[in-house]
């Protein structure tokens, strides 16, 4: 293929994830009319709420963070054709470790509570990445079953600890709110220019990065592709496909775990609470980032960028909200909506001849992790 | 302890076993037909959730219950028809569309919900049908045979199911188009109107699972179902992929939850400690998908999407 056409190619491809955003705001527009509402304002206020305003960027890019780092693990994962759904989970994992390590170690220094608690945030979701990892790889278990169910169990612990163990003691009454104290000021994220933003964004994009040179700089990181590309060539080729499958999703709930913690000690309350849902404490985070993961073309670093526009669609359904009297709710499903559009699309640029000819025999997973990038 | 082993509490813990392995045993048999032809759906929960939405607010408008379940039923049939389109037409990757769905339905349910409804209120339930003389049995008549109407509905479908996959052509091209697609394909069964039939009915039952929650119930809350649909996906692995399995699963699921709240009730579980309890579930799921999963054969096409000379 010559380099124009391969470029050609690309530009389609990206255009595809593009299409999928805008055919799911289309219908959007359509659900926003038949509940009564003028889609043209409600968008604008919402692109207004998101972009419009320097509080507006700051709030896009504190919920760019969780996505990112989920988004960044599922896309580790999928380049092993393992597929995490348990980033909710995993989230609430790194939350719990990270937590649990502040109380115990009250009145150590920042400098080294911080640190302390990002190693802890991403040993908690390691672990609950780890587990599904181990049953697929040793044991067969579907990791997408296996992912959702450490969903609901983490959710069950979480319920547990900050109900328990982790409330706060000046609010130790039946009813109270789950939640902890106000957590050691040592563990404040630092903050950027004297505002709310703290450096939770930047820890994400350099995790992204760090993703990036672990896929493709790094031994690991080729045999992860390489099992994910074609698990029995990498067999063959004398790869350890268990371990990297397990490797994978350790990797992949590290991220996550981390987005738990930096959740807790970024958030302004800085104490990690809950309404009894999973979603209570992530925002759904962990099921978002899978949104972001698909637009950012699976790829760490357009992860990035998909994680600033995803996180902007957050903050402007609030926006949204108040100018049109249109629930938030709104954006979960047009979210899903997008997921949906993209994972159909490979049907369609196929169909286009956008993409030549089709997956090879025996490949159960027809994920575009085809082709190896520079 | 003791108190457990009254014949009034028995009685009770059977009888909500048998109400909460409904929605399961629904939404499980749904999918099961599906994985049977060879396609995964994961988007069992959303489906529950719309299908729930619409069920609880029809039988508001309408104070029927009937209709409401019909509702939830025609949302059902109309998503599984999406889902034809999703994962047989579009070919999309199985593993992550569904989740897709799974938003959709949550994002929508919760919407519609807020935007139409907002204030919760009490619906009528469906009514309870105490079969006569059945009824009588000592025991077996108190927890079996004065249930809801759909939770008889649920448990008929089972031998339904075994006759349908068994006995009839559909059930065998359903299990040929799983199997062995090509093959299938080539005999002049289509494979793709196969499994847009069963990813209907999956529908279908995933609709009436979620419209059986709300209508047992009589409320609606966002994310009512709570990871029920996912424990029903799972289910059909735990039942090895045939109706008997899949029911053994729902009354074990039906057991567990109804222990749990029958302990709770009469106050064996501290209130501190309830949380870890409600962790029963999705732990048991793990064990069990652990346990049989090198012991049972997944039909072949699970989650390949098929095409002609592809």
């Amino acid at each position: 293929m010559t380099s124009r056409a391969k470029a050609s190619g690309r530009l389609q491809r990206a255009l595809v994830p593009v299409l999928a955003v805008v055919g799911a705001l289309a219908i959007g527009a359509i659900m926003l009319l038949a509940l009564g509402a003028n889609p043209l304002t409600g968008y604008w206020a919402m692109l207004e709420g998101a972009f419009g305003s320097g509080n507006g960027l700051i709030e896009t890019a504190l919920k760019a963070t969780p996505l990112m780092l989920v988004g960044v693990g599922i896309t580790i994962a999928f380049r092993a054709n393992v597929i995490n759904i348990g980033g909710e989970g995993q989230m609430i994992l790194g939350a719990i470790f990270s937590t649990g390590l502040v109380l115990l170690l009250p009145d150590m220094s920042g400098f080294v509570l911080i640190p302390l608690v990002i190693l802890a945030g991403l040993l908690g979701g390691a672990l609950w990445g780890a587990i599904p990892g181990a049953l697929k790889a040793y044991f067969g278990v579907s990791e997408i079953l296996s992912t959702i169910m450490l969903n609901l169990v983490a959710a069950q612990l979480m319920n547990y600890l900050l109900r328990g163990p982790f409330i706060d003691p000046n609010a130790n009454e039946l009813g109270a709110i789950p939640q902890t104290e106000r957590l050691s000021e040592g563990a404040d994220l630092p903050i950027l220019f004297g505002s709310r933003l703290h450096s939770g964004p930047v820890i994400a994009i350099v995790a992204a990065i760090a993703a990036y040179i672990l896929l493709w700089r790094t031994t690991a990181g080729y045999r992860l592709r390489a099992v994910g590309l074609n698990p029995d060539a990498a067999r063959y080729g004398g790869m350890p496909v268990k371990r990297s499958i397990v490797l994978a999703l350790t990797f992949s709930g590290a991220l996550a775990g981390l987005a738990g913690a930096l959740l807790v000690f970024g958030s302004e309350s800085h104490r990690f609470v809950t309404d009894g849902s999973a979603a209570g404490f992530t925002g759904s985070a962990g099921f978002n980032g899978i949104v972001t993961a698909l637009f950012g073309a699976l790829h760490p670093l357009w992860t990035i960028p998909s994680s600033f526009l995803f996180g902007g669609l957050l903050v402007g359904a609030n926006s949204l909200q108040r100018a049109v009297q249109v629930p938030q709710a709104l954006i979960v499903a047009l979210n899903g909506l997008v997921v949906v559009f993209v994972v159909s699309s490979d049907w369609i640029r196929q169909r286009l001849g956008l993409v030549e000819a089709h997956q090879p025999e025996g490949n159960d997973e027809q994920v575009e992790t085809a082709e190896v990038e520079p | 302890m003791s108190d457990l082993f009254t014949e009034t509490a028995i009685v009770a813990t059977l009888a909500a076993m048998l109400r909460l392995a409904m929605p399961l045993l629904l939404a499980g048999l749904g999918e099961m037909y599906g994985q049977r032809s060879g396609v995964l759906n994961l988007g069992v929960e959303g489906v529950m959730l719309l299908g729930g939405f619409f069920a609880y607010w029809t039988t508001l408008s309408t104070d029927s219950p009937w209709l409401g379940l019909l509702a939830g039923v025609a949302v059902g049939l109309i998503m599984g028809l999406l889902n034809g389109l999703i994962s047989v037409t579009l070919r999309a990757q199985q593993g992550i569309s569904g989740i897709g769905v799974y938003l959709f339905g949550l994002g929508l349910s919760d919407l519609l919900f807020q935007k139409i409804v907002g204030t919760p209120r009490i619906i009528d339930p469906l009514p309870e049908i105490h079969i006569w003389l059945l009824r009588d049995i000592p025991w077996i008549g108190d927890f079996a045979f004065r249930q809801r109407s759909i939770v008889y509905i649920a448990f008929l479908l089972v031998p339904l199911s075994i006759w349908v996959l068994n006995k009839t052509t559909f059930g065998l091209n359903i299990r040929a188009v799983g199997e062995n697609p090509a093959a299938a394909d080539s005999l002049g069964v289509s494979v793709t109107r196969t499994r847009y039939a069963t990813l209907t009915i999956g529908g279908v039952l995933a609709g009436a699972a979620g419209a059986g929650l709300v209508l047992t119930t009589g409320t609606f809350q966002q994310n009512f179902t709570a990871g029920l649909g996912f424990i029903a996906i799972a289910l059909v692995y735990f039942g090895a992929w045939r109706p008997i399995g899949v029911m053994l699963g729902a009354l074990l699921f039906g057991f567990v939850q109804a222990l749990v709240s029958q302990l709770k009730a009469l106050e064996l579980i501290p209130v501190s400690q309830q949380d870890l309890y409600n962790m029963a579930p999705a732990v048991i799921t793990i064990l069990a998908l652990v346990a049989v999963s090198q012991r049972f054969q997944a039909p072949t096409a699970l989650t390949k999407p098929f095409s002609r000379g592809g």
